[in-house]
């Protein structure tokens, strides 16, 4: 039909007739999504409320049309039971069945959405059915993955321990009668403390003087004294050793084969350096210490006067001696004082004499003479303890070559001294009218009688041997011609309260009984004798020493006439041997020289037999000197006393 | 380490003698009543305070023991650190490792030992 055809209007026949005007009538009509047969005014009642509410929104849907299809979404139970029944052979089919049957939707829903679904549905496509659903998909070209690791420092192991609190052991019992007694103890503690205290107290009232010479535990030095000391005594005993085994326990088994002869064996010989010019010229043992000695040094040469020296040595330690002391002037002799074994009273060639206490530690004598207090005018030969005087101050006596023998008595802090007995000369002739004042002899020696207190012998240097008196100031008991020169010792016999023995630079040892002008025997030694000394042990056994370095030994009992040991005891020729000296408590006797040197030796047994006797006793020795004498004594009238 | 014989000696003293012996021995052991330590190597601060407490323990229960070792030991812990071992009694005999400068051993009241150590 062609649009220029004018168009005729066909009019159905159940048309309307309307007007012309009715038919440009605009009617308007609204489309709405409601739903035309769903009310719009619901009422229902509330029971809350009791009362009838209008329900607000009434639902507009209007289903058109519904049909129930058999699709199962592939991850839902029931799709995984169904494929897991169709097992995996299948799997693949029924894969494609579920992405065909998803890509229905898909299709539906790609009118709805964009493009950008489109890539995340091939992603399914490619991953396997079998991948857990989980994982976070990320597209390969917006996301990457990258990991990095920082770098730890290796780790090292320290470690350390402390060291554990220190621990002690300890044990012990606790009884009741450990208790008891620990009370009982500490009682008795507290009681003795409280003593010491009253004491004390008294002590510092009273301020005793004196003897307060303890070191004390001042200094840390002074307190390694002690131990040093030890340990000096061992080094020498372990150097000596051979010595101190011979000095205990050789016994000279030669001696049997002698007869009587004796020897006497060389122990330590003891030096010091001060005194190596000097002499020996006084050698005495300590009374109370038996291993304790001293040694004077002095010189007997005129012109060489110097220094004198005393030297306290221990038979412990040779090498040292335990005290020195220096003088001024040469000593001469020595004496220990019996009872107080630590004062020792000394005599020098300058006259002087003075007392050393041992337990001091200075040089300095205690007591000294001077020339105000009366010292004596010459050489002090020989010093002597004795008791102590009515005072009960301790007191000695000396005798000089000024002829005086004076007591030294030791009062306070000072020396006094009183002349006992001037030695007199005795002239046949009248003295000369020239000579004034007293002619003195010299005495040389003198002894004190064991028993009889007040007697005592005087030795001169015209060889006359006076017999004296403590009561008796100016009277001899009795004069014995004994010697051509020089009387050097006279001694009583330690047994036999009548016998002395007396030796001379004449070459002669003469042994006496006070009561006979003549000597009992005579013995000539072929040398100057220096010193005579009867042995502590036997009435009849003396020694004596030469100046040509002998020693000569003699046992009256065994042999009369010549001396059982005659030995030279000195290192070099031409050393004179001054002085001899026993020990009273063991065989070795004491020998000094004029080099220095003091040498100790031992007494063989044939020496000492009388020490073996059974019978021996000091009533034996005296009864053995007794039948000596009668046996030598020419009938003579016995003098009056 | 510590190993004791835990001998209790009863220490019931019945004197069946007249008055003088009687009065004898009583004497003694009055005497006795003071604190006596016996061996120790603690300072000496530290030993006068733990003999302090000894005393005080023993006064308080002077009919147990085990109550005065408890509050020794208790003491002793809390003032000068861990591990006290105390021991008290009449008899016993003891053997034991300490830790240096920790040990108290005293006697008190004339038949009580009391033993105080220190080990970890």
């Amino acid at each position: 039909m062609s649009a220029l055809e004018p168009k005729i209007l066909m009019k159905p026949d159940d048309q309307l007739d309307l007007t012309p005007e009715e038919l440009k009538e605009e009617f308007t009509r609204i489309l709405t999504a409601n739903n035309p047969h769903a009310p719009n005014n619901i009422v229902r009642y509330s029971f809350k409320e009791r009362c009838y509410k209008m329900t607000m929104g009434v639902n507009q849907l209007a289903v058109h049309f519904s049909m129930d299809g058999n699709m199962l979404h592939k991850e839902s139970d029931e799709g995984r039971r169904q494929l897991a029944r169709l097992g995996l052979a299948d799997s693949g089919a029924a894969t494609e069945q579920n992405l065909n049957d998803m890509e229905i939707p898909g299709e539906e829903e790609l009118e709805v959405e964009g493009e950008g679904e489109e890539a995340e549905k091939d992603a399914p496509r490619e991953v396997p059915a079998v991948k857990p659903p989980e994982t976070a998909l990320r597209n390969q070209f917006n996301y990457s993955e990258r990991a990095s690791q920082t770098f730890n420092n290796p780790y090292r192991e320290r470690g350390t321990t402390t060291e554990p609190p220190p621990r002690t052991n300890f044990s012990a019992t606790a009884n009741q009668w450990e208790i008891f007694d620990a009370y009982q103890e500490d009682l008795e503690r507290q009681e003795r403390q409280k003593e010491k205290q009253k004491s004390r107290d008294k002590d510092n009232e009273k301020k005793s003087k004196g003897s307060s010479s303890e070191p004390g535990t001042g200094d840390e030095i002074q307190r390694i004294g002690i131990p040093a000391k030890i340990v000096e005594r061992m080094v020498n005993q372990n150097t000596h050793d051979e010595i101190a085994q011979d000095f205990k326990y050789w016994e000279d088994a030669s001696d049997e084969y002698k007869g009587n002869e004796g020897t006497l064996l060389p122990l330590w010989p003891f030096k010091s350096e001060k005194g190596k010019k000097l002499s020996v010229t006084a050698v005495v043992f300590n009374p109370e210490y038996n291993d304790m000695f001293a040694v004077g040094h002095g010189s007997y040469d005129f012109l060489k006067q110097g220094a004198g020296l005393i030297c306290v040595y221990s038979l412990k330690n040779p090498s040292f001696p335990e005290f020195t002391y220096t003088t001024e002037s040469g000593v001469m002799t020595l004496d220990f004082h019996p009872e107080h074994p630590w004062l020792m009273a000394v005599g020098f060639y300058d006259g002087g004499v003075a007392v050393y206490n041992l337990r001091e530690k200075t040089n300095v004598p205690s007591y000294s003479s001077s020339a105000k207090n009366g010292k004596h005018t010459d050489t002090v030969w020989q010093v002597y303890w004795q008791d102590n005087d009515l005072d009960n101050n301790l007191n000695f006596f000396s005798i000089s070559s000024d002829g005086r023998v004076t007591c030294w008595s030791l009062i306070k802090n000072e020396l006094h001294n009183t002349d006992i007995i001037l030695i007199k000369l005795n002239h046949s002739s009248s003295p000369d009218p020239g000579a004034g004042g007293l002619d003195l002899a010299c005495g040389t020696c003198f002894d004190f009688h064991k028993f009889t207190d007040y007697l005592f012998l005087v030795g001169t240097e015209e060889g006359k041997i006076h017999k004296c008196s403590k009561h008796y100031s100016s009277q001899y008991l009795e004069t014995y011609d004994a010697h051509h020169m020089a009387v050097y010792a006279v001694r009583w016999n330690n047994f036999h309260p009548r016998v002395f023995a007396s030796c001379s630079a004449d070459w002669t040892v003469k042994i006496w009984d006070h009561n006979y002008i003549e000597p009992m025997f005579t013995f000539d030694l072929g040398n100057s004798v220096g010193d005579v000394v009867w042995s502590p042990y036997s009435a009849t056994v003396f020694g004596a020493v030469t100046d040509d370095g002998q020693v000569h030994i003699f046992d009256l009992s065994q042999e009369k006439y010549n001396p059982l040991c005659q030995q030279s005891v000195v290192q070099k020729k031409k050393t004179k041997v001054n002085h001899l000296v026993f020990n009273k408590h063991y065989p070795v006797i004491l020998v000094g020289d004029d080099r220095g040197n003091a040498l100790t030796l031992k007494l063989s047994p044939n020496l000492r037999k009388c020490l073996k006797d059974k019978a021996y006793s000091r009533e034996n020795e005296v009864e053995k000197m007794e039948k000596l004498l009668e046996l030598v004594r020419e009938p003579q009238e016995e003098m009056t006393a | 380490w510590f190993t004791s014989w835990g001998r209790r000696i009863q220490a019931v003293v019945s004197t069946q003698s007249t008055g003088k012996d009687a009065a004898d021995k009583n004497d003694p052991r009055r005497l006795h009543s003071f604190p006596l330590i016996r061996h120790s190597d603690m300072a000496e601060e530290m030993r006068t305070e733990a003999m302090e407490l000894c005393v005080t323990a023993c006064e308080k229960f002077a009919s147990s023991n085990e109550a005065a070792s408890k509050m020794i030991k208790e003491n002793m812990d809390k003032k000068f650190g861990s591990s006290w071992h105390v021991v008290v009694g009449e008899g016993f005999g003891f053997e034991l490792t300490y830790e240096t400068k920790n040990l108290l051993y005293m006697f008190f009241g004339g038949s009580l030992a009391i033993a105080v150590w220190k080990c970890s």
